[in-house]
């Protein structure tokens, strides 16, 4: 780390070679970060000044601070200032320009998912001008969500048509302190999405991020926030159920929740970013930092995650129980195949009495898949009552494969119950070959076996979202068994 | 409906059949004893399509297919059952959802329509009869923290659910109880019909008190040594198997000279 970070010091410190306006004026940045950077993403947006000095603070921020390293993931060191942190919109001349330059294997898989020809062509990243149905969907079913003044919108949006709720809530769940990556995005963020639900609002149907057309494109650095007022409801889908071609090999994400008295936020995810190829080669470094913060009395925040994607996963959801009866939930489905390498998990801090948290991790490693569970359950001294109930099982599926399970509990509240249960199974050509012998084809009996293992996870999940998350699953771990 | 004509096969580069022949006819009720690692679990595995085996030698004929080239869900769907001698657990998936999924493969292939939840619940609560099965089984994980008698029982719950044509009982009657021995016995004969076969591997003489076979083998170093009627089990029971095997060598002895 100390060489690159010299490295790093240098290039800050250097002067742009390049005229700095002449890139402006051609509408894009040159590699790496600065100063300058930051103050160029600030004004393209045309954000106002609390954001840029916010933006400012995290940079200066990051400087200090330097990559986390992992025990369970491994991974070629990234260059930060070999990257671009502004495009907008993001150039498609490097793309394919129709579906036939795209990978077969890759649309293969988006047919098996039965994703419609349209879909295959903006997930390929194929140049596509067309204006697409979802665009004028997206208008009225915003006007319908604004007679209940719900507000739905991208990030950027938000800021310059409700600032004052950026400015009240933006950072105050993950701090622009909170970690390296986060530091980061609050730095160069560029887009994401913000929604507020009005107090006593309960909002009338699943938000999502505009299906797989509008996750398009979020960029690397995405950030998210999510208000519920008191005894509001959201529920909201992250996602993208095919995998993504993209350019951008870090993602660094940072989704932010808030729930106040009575309110209950729902967040489900089912990601499938390019894992990289057999070998391991290629695919997404995903980064996320996804934090919930239960603020009032009797709030609810639970996360649904399942992950099939990217090449090195690390993100650990987490929801703070501040308020007195508040609970946190934590549901997730980790897959790694191949050379996928996964570290997941969640923290859940109590902080209020009478909090409550329960976390069902499933992990499913295939090939030679590396899944560990990372989980922090924390009762603070004031948290009396506090309950959590964890269940960590994992699935190996071939003999090449592992699963780790690292459970923490710190509890400085006596009257804390912790119960914490784990598993282990192995599926290997003994089952199969069972299944087989009754007449049950290997796909049927894998997708049976892996679907029986996630059921508790999937029963939380909207139901269109837990019928993808199965057939994702079945496509993600074709072949590696038997 | 069975032939196996001279059927070598190897695991791991070691030779366990080696040159095993046998006729089953439809209707007929065969038993196959023998000693302890003589191959009988390898025969049973091989019919059904264990792909760990490699078949070095010989052909299979079942019911005009060769058998040898069907991959393990068609033996299945054409009505190959294995009741195995250690079945398999298979944690997160129901009991009863195997099941309804393993028939209704077999029904979809014979082109009868399949079965939905309800329908399947009232067959499988006629057949769970058969075998006195604790009906909270069907709704566990398949095997999984069953007793071992309980996992026997689940088997022959399993063949009467999917009717096989070509029923191979690879030691059945293994830890069963006295009752539940004769519950097991009592599913197989109610499935013994003019169209069907049955195998049954078993080590011990008291099962074919109960299943009457048509003919017993007697299976040492994956050859079959000895054919004969249910009452070659009863000598094997007094004699042992070292009588077959000193038996056998006899001819071959006497010829060398
Ligand atoms: N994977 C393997 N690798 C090497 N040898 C094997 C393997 N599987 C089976 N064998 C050997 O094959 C031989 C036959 O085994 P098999 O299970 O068919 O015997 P069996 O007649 O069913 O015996 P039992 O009465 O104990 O059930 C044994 O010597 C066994 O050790
Ligand atoms: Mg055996």
């Amino acid at each position: 780390m100390g060489s690159s970070s010299q490295q790093l010091d240098q290039i800050i410190s250097k002067e742009y070679e390049h005229g700095f306006y002449t890139e402006l004026e051609a509408d894009a940045i040159p590699h790496g970060l600065s100063e300058d950077v930051v103050r160029l993403i600030s004004k393209k947006k045309n954000e106002p000044d609390f954001m840029l000095q916010w933006r400012l603070k995290a940079y200066r921020h990051w400087l200090t601070m330097s990559e986390p390293k992992w025990a369970q993931v491994h991974h070629a060191p990234i260059d930060y200032q070999d990257m671009v942190y502004y495009s907008a919109p993001k150039s498609q001349k490097d793309g394919p320009k129709s579906l036939e330059e795209v990978d077969p294997e890759l649309l293969a898989t988006y047919t098996k998912l039965g994703i419609p020809l349209k879909e295959q062509e903006m997930l390929a990243g194929v140049a596509v001008d067309a204006v697409f149905d979802s665009v004028s969907v997206a208008t009225t079913f915003k006007g319908k969500l604004a007679e209940q003044g719900i507000i739905f919108c991208s990030f950027s949006e938000a800021v310059q048509e409700h600032p004052e709720l950026v400015k009240k809530y933006l950072g105050s769940v993950v701090p622009y302190t909170d970690n390296f990556f986060a530091t980061l995005n609050s730095a160069v963020f560029s887009d994401g999405s913000f929604c507020y639900i009005p107090k006593g609002v309960r909002c009338p149907m699943e938000l999502s991020t505009y299906f797989r057309i509008n996750a398009k494109n979020t960029g690397q650095f995405e950030r998210t926030l999510i208000v519920a007022e008191e005894g509001a409801y959201v529920s909201y889908l992250e996602g993208c159920t095919a995998p993504m071609r993209d350019e951008n090999q870090l993602h660094a994400a940072v989704v932010e929740l808030v729930a106040l008295d009575n309110a209950r936020i729902k967040y489900s995810t089912v990601q499938n970013w390019y894992p990289g190829d057999k070998d391991g080669k290629g695919g997404i470094y995903n980064f996320v930092t996804k934090r919930g913060d239960c603020r009032g009395k009797h709030s609810h925040i639970s996360w649904t995650q399942v992950e099939t994607g990217s090449a090195i996963t690390w993100k650990y959801p987490s929801v703070l129980l501040r308020g007195d009866y508040s609970v946190g939930e934590f549901y997730s489905v980790a897959l790694t195949n191949n050379y996928q390498q996964a570290d997941t998990g969640t923290k859940m801090i109590h902080l209020g009495r009478n909090t409550k948290s329960t976390i069902i991790s499933k992990g499913i490693s295939a090939g030679h898949g590396q899944n560990a569970y990372r989980g922090l359950v924390k009762v603070q001294k004031g948290a009396e009552n506090a309950r959590n109930y964890t269940q960590c099982d994992s699935l190996l599926m071939g003999d090449r494969c592992g699963a780790h399970t690292f459970p923490y509990i710190e509890a400085k509240n006596p009257t804390a119950k912790i119960e914490h249960e784990a598993t282990t199974s192995r599926i290997g050509e003994d089952q199969l070959f069972y299944c087989k012998q009754r007449g049950i084809s290997a796909e049927d009996a894998v997708s049976m076996i892996v679907n029986g293992f996630c059921k508790e996870v999937f029963k939380e999940l909207p139901m269109e979202f837990a019928v993808e998350a199965q057939k994702l699953l079945g496509v993600s771990l074709e072949g590696s068994v038997g | 409906m069975l032939s196996i004509k001279n059927l070598h096969a190897s695991i791991e580069g070691k030779e366990i059949l080696r040159g095993l022949s046998l006729e089953v006819k439809a209707g007929e009720v065969h038993a196959i004893m023998g000693p302890n690692g003589s191959g009988k679990s390898t025969l049973a595995q091989v019919l059904a399509g264990r792909e760990s085996y490699e078949i070095t030698g010989g052909e299979v004929n079942y019911r005009g297919h060769n058998l040898l080239e069907m991959a393990p869900e068609e033996r299945a769907r054409e009505g190959v059952f294995l009741a195995f001698q250690y079945p398999v657990e298979i944690p997160g998936v129901n009991n009863v959802y195997l099941l309804k999924a393993a028939l209704n493969a077999i029904r979809k292939h014979k082109g009868q329509v399949e079965l939905d939840a309800m329908e399947f619940l009232t067959l499988i609560k006629e057949k769970i009869k058969v075998v006195k099965m604790n009906e909270d089984l069907l709704y566990r994980a398949v095997n999984q923290g069953f007793s071992g008698g309980e996992k026997k029982r689940n088997e022959i719950l399993q063949m009467a659910v999917l009717e096989p044509a070509l029923a191979i009982l690879d030691e059945t009657d293994s830890g069963l109880d006295i009752d539940a021995l004769q519950i097991v016995a009592g599913g197989v004969n109610s499935l013994r019909s003019k169209e069907r076969a049955i195998i049954v591997v078993t080590h011990y003489q008291r099962l074919l008190d109960y299943i009457v076979p048509d003919f017993v083998h007697v299976l040492s170093k994956g050859r079959i040594v000895k054919s004969g009627g249910p009452e070659l089990a009863l000598e094997l029971e007094q004699k042992g198997y070292g009588w077959v095997e000193t038996e056998t060598r006899k001819p071959a002895e006497a010829l060398a000279k």
